[in-house]
């Protein structure tokens, strides 16, 4: 199954974005064969909308779990709406990340856990 | 003729001199533009006698007719718009983001499938009312909404050419100021002599140079703090139409809601006077 990593860089050490919709990289990971691809996050310019382009991208890529630092309430809906896990509070690495969901160590969440624009850059 | 009122800076005294405009020339129309809190009526006290709700339209699918192409998606440039796939265990299912949604049309237009109607969501209303010859129209947009401009427009259309239009427009330089001064025959921005004020007067500036609206400065308070902002109106050639002192019964008159002209009745000739000079800036 694919899961879904918000990620700083582009490698299993990167780090993990706490933001979901406008992080940096997205990294998809394949549970079943270890491989993964790692793809630049456009809709983190966005004005709007940018939470729920993600969750879109999410769904195209057959996602079936995010890992992630915060989820906003827009990108929330298209996630749950689509049937996909969201894992918030996650943090350290991507592969840290993936072998803390693998033990399952982290808890679904069943709300956003930020509000909107979270994630737009700081003035 | 159109005369706007902006200011970069918040709380220079926008409405001050909107109003006072207003209730010292004859054949006004009055639009408060600044829809998400406007206060014009507090000075001008005008007679509402009608009122109507403002919506814009927003997508509705036909989901009959949908087949989860993704088109709507692609093409919203407000990125308002998520669709999920069939599946072999789900059925599809079209996501609006209504507060995104600035009613463009272009997911209705461009659905193949021709599954996209509009509908209306009522995002403030509009007021209408007089105050002698004076004709109000003001904007009130619903708390929690995200966009004015859609709002501003339709306040807007209230503009009559027979008559002389002031638009109190909303403070700073973003999309609500730029569609309440768009049109406008002449801007008179209002600041202050402070930092603060010089450095968004600029601002304004800016906008109205490329926007191609002649402007002038209304100088409020302007026995405070430091001469940049006369220094600055000099050097680049900017007409200052009027200065009002920082004067205690002005500012008791305000907290009234009672405008400075019904008063203090030296001022409106000077208001009058601003007009001719707005009048005289126009035609050069």
């Amino acid at each position: 199954m694919k899961l879904c990593i918000t990620s700083e860089g582009k490698t299993l050490d990167s780090k993990v974005d706490p933001r979901f919709g406008r992080c940096q990289n997205f990294i998809f990971f394949d549970t079943d064969t270890g491989q993964f691809d790692a793809q630049e996050n456009t809709n983190a310019q966005f004005q709007g909308g940018a939470g729920i382009q993600s969750g879109q991208l999410a769904v195209s890529k057959g996602v079936k779990a995010v890992l992630t630092g915060n989820v906003g309430p827009n990108a929330h809906q298209v996630l749950s709406a689509a049937g996909i896990s969201i894992f918030t509070g996650v943090s350290g690495t991507v592969k840290e990340a993936i072998d803390g969901y693998k033990n399952g160590i982290y808890k679904p969440a069943a709300a956003p856990s930020v509000g909107s624009k979270f994630g737009m850059p700081k003035k | 003729m159109i005369i706007s009122v902006a200011s970069g800076k918040g709380g220079t005294g926008k409405t001050t001199v909107a109003v006072n405009l207003a209730l010292s020339l004859n054949n006004v129309r009055f639009l408060d533009c600044d829809v998400e809190e406007p206060n014009a009526h507090i000075f001008l006290k005008p007679r509402m006698n009608g009122k109507k709700s403002a919506t814009i339209p927003v997508p509705e699918v036909d989901e009959a007719k949908c087949t989860y192409c993704g088109k709507c998606r692609e093409v919203c440039a407000y990125h308002a718009i998520a669709v999920l796939p069939e599946s072999d265990s789900a059925k599809g299912n079209v996501l609006i983001f209504q507060h995104l949604c600035h009613g463009c049309g272009a997911c209705r237009l461009l659905c193949p499938q021709g599954a996209i109607k509009e509908v209306n969501r009522a995002i403030g209303v509009i007021e209408i009312g007089d105050k002698d010859a004076i004709q109000f129209i003001h904007g009130r947009l619903n708390v929690g909404e995200a966009m004015s401009p859609p709002l501003i427009r339709q306040v807007k259309a209230y503009t009559n050419n027979t008559k002389t239009v002031i638009i109190d427009a909303p403070p700073g330089t973003s999309c609500p100021v730029i569609t309440a001064v768009k049109g406008s025959d002449f801007c008179v921005l209002v600041t202050e002599p402070t930092p603060f004020g010089l450095n968004d007067l600029v601002s304004a500036i800016d906008v109205l140079k490329r926007l191609e609206i002649p402007f002038g400065v209304v100088i409020n308070r302007s026995d405070l703090g430091d001469g940049n902002v006369d220094q600055f109106c000099q050097d680049n050639n900017i007409p200052v139409l009027l200065r009002i002192p920082f004067d205690k019964e002005i500012a008791l008159l305000y907290s009234c809601g009672i405008p400075l002209v019904q008063k203090k009745t030296e001022y409106k000739e000077a208001f009058r006077m601003l007009f001719e000079e707005i009048k005289s800036n126009i035609v050069r």
